[in-house]
């Protein structure tokens, strides 16, 4: 048998300290995504 | 390997599937069967969308690709944390609202059932073509280099993740891919601090580096528009997103890794743990490469990393030519580690007069080498036309091999066998679900109301791609090319069915007719775009491309046959 699906699926709350919604979760993963190939490009450029 | 080797392997192997065959024992409802247990929180499901992706593979060729060719590759993975994104914002709340078992179950509700039979033959298809491989491929290497019979290390490998998968389900998964990944986390931390401690002394971390990046194997991003070039900052991202939006968001076999759990959050959290790791474990794995690259610049380093392949041509008529071979390259390398040790000395003592003529000179002796082993290839080949030249992915494990101690060796091995168990498990668990959900239960709908019964045949559906993917592994002979061959499938296929999910997803007013015989004209372009390309040199491009086309022409063709369709209601609530 199926289980019941989400009541809210959308559900804007990731309960996650710090953010209030999934849009900021979002957000911070993005920020550090950018970070984190500014980072490697800097670490080429160090040791080229 | 000696006792103590082996002791630790089977110890962690047969240790974990028993553990994960134990506590699922009496897994007995579809639900934990198909989707795990509904307690299942978001660590649990990262780790098991780690596992599923990480097979044997990534731990042994990924660090011959950062020895080879530098550390580049890890530009492959930049569009992956995009694609995550989209799938947590977009995916993932629609499957969890409807209470799917599998990806293409989505599809019959959004369209109607030959979209999802479509959906899910596909899928079969490219992951049952796909399935003797994830076996196949790390047995063949571990085969080689440890002397074990490959039948009996696939036969071995194979039954093992068999049995756990068919007991316990996608729960068992989980559960054994957990602790796998405990495994495979420590043990390639343990490689890699042994690799550094190994290092020259007079050298340390900081200058096997320089090194490293002084001879080109660290440039992580490359800002470079030059369509000739595989990996850069724009293919990675471009490129990237649309595999990876492919990958975690129409594949089952990761899919199924997410729907489960408590709640929507552990989901998406699961997967918001695999954007930010992947790419720093990515360039982790790359850079213990890159050192490996250093690490033998200043060790006696073998013309050809697969010894016995090497071994067993050497020994053979030819025997001579290899011989003189060896000796050029040990003379080349010899001058090239000197070579290394006096640029190291300009820059140290800031010379900036003889530093560059130095690093000029350290890069022609190391052409000289990469010569040398240009030419044991060619020996290769000359001797034997089908002999494997691809080497790289056998220098990790003969680093483990030469380099580590006992118990430690055991321990690595049971990494590569750990990994290629883990992603073995989520193919097969996926294959059986989509058996059991798409086509048994579609074409037996009365069957769905007998629990029992359709986990009955979930099992067996599960063990009979166990036992395909084994006798595939066995008897099909395969080459490196197949294995290539393998990605070529999928490429083949996975443009259209991102192409239907997109329709899915964000086209609503496109309906069920309009959007299958799009997929169906999709998949017959590519089909004559691949079979017709040495007919015509225009069409023979890489084969990435026909991810893009084949999505492009479903979501085109599709928007075309809707608008010259009889006007009537198709979107339907989702």
């Amino acid at each position: 048998m199926k289980p019941p699906p989400d009541s809210a699926p959308d559900d804007n709350s990731p309960g996650v300290p710090g953010f209030r919604t999934w849009r900021g979760v979002y957000l911070f993963v993005f920020i550090v995504f950018v970070l984190v190939v500014g980072l490697l490009a800097l670490f080429s450029r160090l040791f080229a | 390997m000696n006792l103590l080797d082996w002791i630790v392997l089977l110890g962690t192997m047969v240790g974990i599937a028993a553990y994960g065959a134990w506590h699922t024992r009496h897994t007995d409802h579809l639900d934990t069967y198909l989707k795990g247990s509904r307690s299942m929180r978001w660590g649990t499901i990262g780790i098991s969308v780690m596992a599923t992706q990480a097979s044997a593979i990534t731990f042994l060729s990924i660090p011959g690709q950062g020895f080879e060719s530098g550390i580049g590759f890890v530009q492959n993975y930049f569009g992956l944390p995009l694609a995550l994104i989209i799938v947590c914002a977009v995916f993932l709340p629609i499957y969890r609202r409807l209470g799917v078992y599998t990806a293409y179950e989505f599809l019959g509700q959004r369209f109607d059932a030959k979209t999802r039979l479509l959906g899910a033959g596909l899928f079969l298809l490219q992951r049952g073509l796909a399935a003797g491989v994830t076996i196949y491929a790390p047995a063949i290497i571990l085969s080689t280099v440890l002397g074990w019979r490959l039948d009996l290390t696939i036969l071995g490998t194979g039954l093992l993740v068999i049995v756990y998968t068919v007991t316990g389900g996608s729960l068992a998964v989980s559960l054994t891919q957990k602790w796998q990944m405990a495994i495979i986390f420590g043990g390639m931390i343990t490689a890699f601090l042994i690799l550094i401690a190994r290092l020259p002394h007079d050298l340390g971390p900081g200058g096997a580096l320089h090194v490293a990046g002084a001879m080109g194997k660290l440039q992580a991003v490359d800002f470079s528009l030059n369509p000739d070039k595989r990996y850069t900052l724009w293919t990675g991202i471009f490129g990237g997103l649309f595999l990876s939006l492919s990958y975690f968001g129409t594949d089952q076999s990761q899919v199924q890794r997410y729907i489960g759990g408590a709640a929507l959050r552990e989901g998406r959290l699961g997967l918001m743990f695999n954007a930010l790791l992947k790419i720093p474990m990515q360039f982790s794995i790359l850079l213990l490469g890159a050192l490996l690259f250093v690490f033998y610049q200043f060790q006696p380093a073998p013309v050809f990393y697969n010894r016995v392949e090497w071994q067993h041509y050497a020994s053979g008529p030819n025997g001579a030519t290899f011989q003189a071979l060896e000796e050029k390259h040990a003379a080349r390398h010899a001058a090239e580690q000197e070579k290394i040790r006096a640029w190291l000395a300009a820059r140290n003592r800031h010379d900036a007069l003889a530093e560059p003529a130095a690093r000029t000179a350290m890069l022609d002796a190391q052409a000289a080498t990469d010569d040398v082993r240009q030419e044991a290839r060619a020996a290769l080949l000359a001797i034997d036309p089908r002999a494997k030249t691809k080497d790289s992915d056998y220098v990790f494990i003969g680093f483990i091999l030469d380099q580590l101690p006992h118990g430690i060796i055991g321990l690595l091995i049971a990494v590569m066998i750990a990994a290629a168990l883990g992603s073995k498990a989520g193919e097969l668990n996926a294959l059986g679900t989509t058996t059991t959900i798409d086509l048994w239960r579609h074409f037996r709908p009365l069957a769905a109301h007998d629990e029992a019964r359709n986990v009955r045949a979930a099992k067996w559906f599960t063990a009979l791609w166990g036992i395909v993917a084994v006798a595939f592994a066995l008897f099909a002979g395969f080459s490196e090319n197949l294995i290539e061959a393998i990605n070529i499938i999928g490429s083949i296929f996975y443009g259209v069915v991102l192409g239907i999910f997109l329709v899915a997803f964000f086209l609503k007013h496109i309906g069920g007719t309009a959007v299958f015989w799009s997929a169906v004209i999709s998949q017959s372009i590519i089909f004559a775009l691949y079979f017709l390309r040495h007919r015509f040199p225009v069409l023979d491009f890489s084969y990435l491309w026909y991810n893009f086309i084949g999505c492009a022409a479903c979501v085109g063709l599709g928007l075309v046959l809707q608008m010259l369709m009889p006007s009537r209601n198709h979107t339907k609530k989702i």
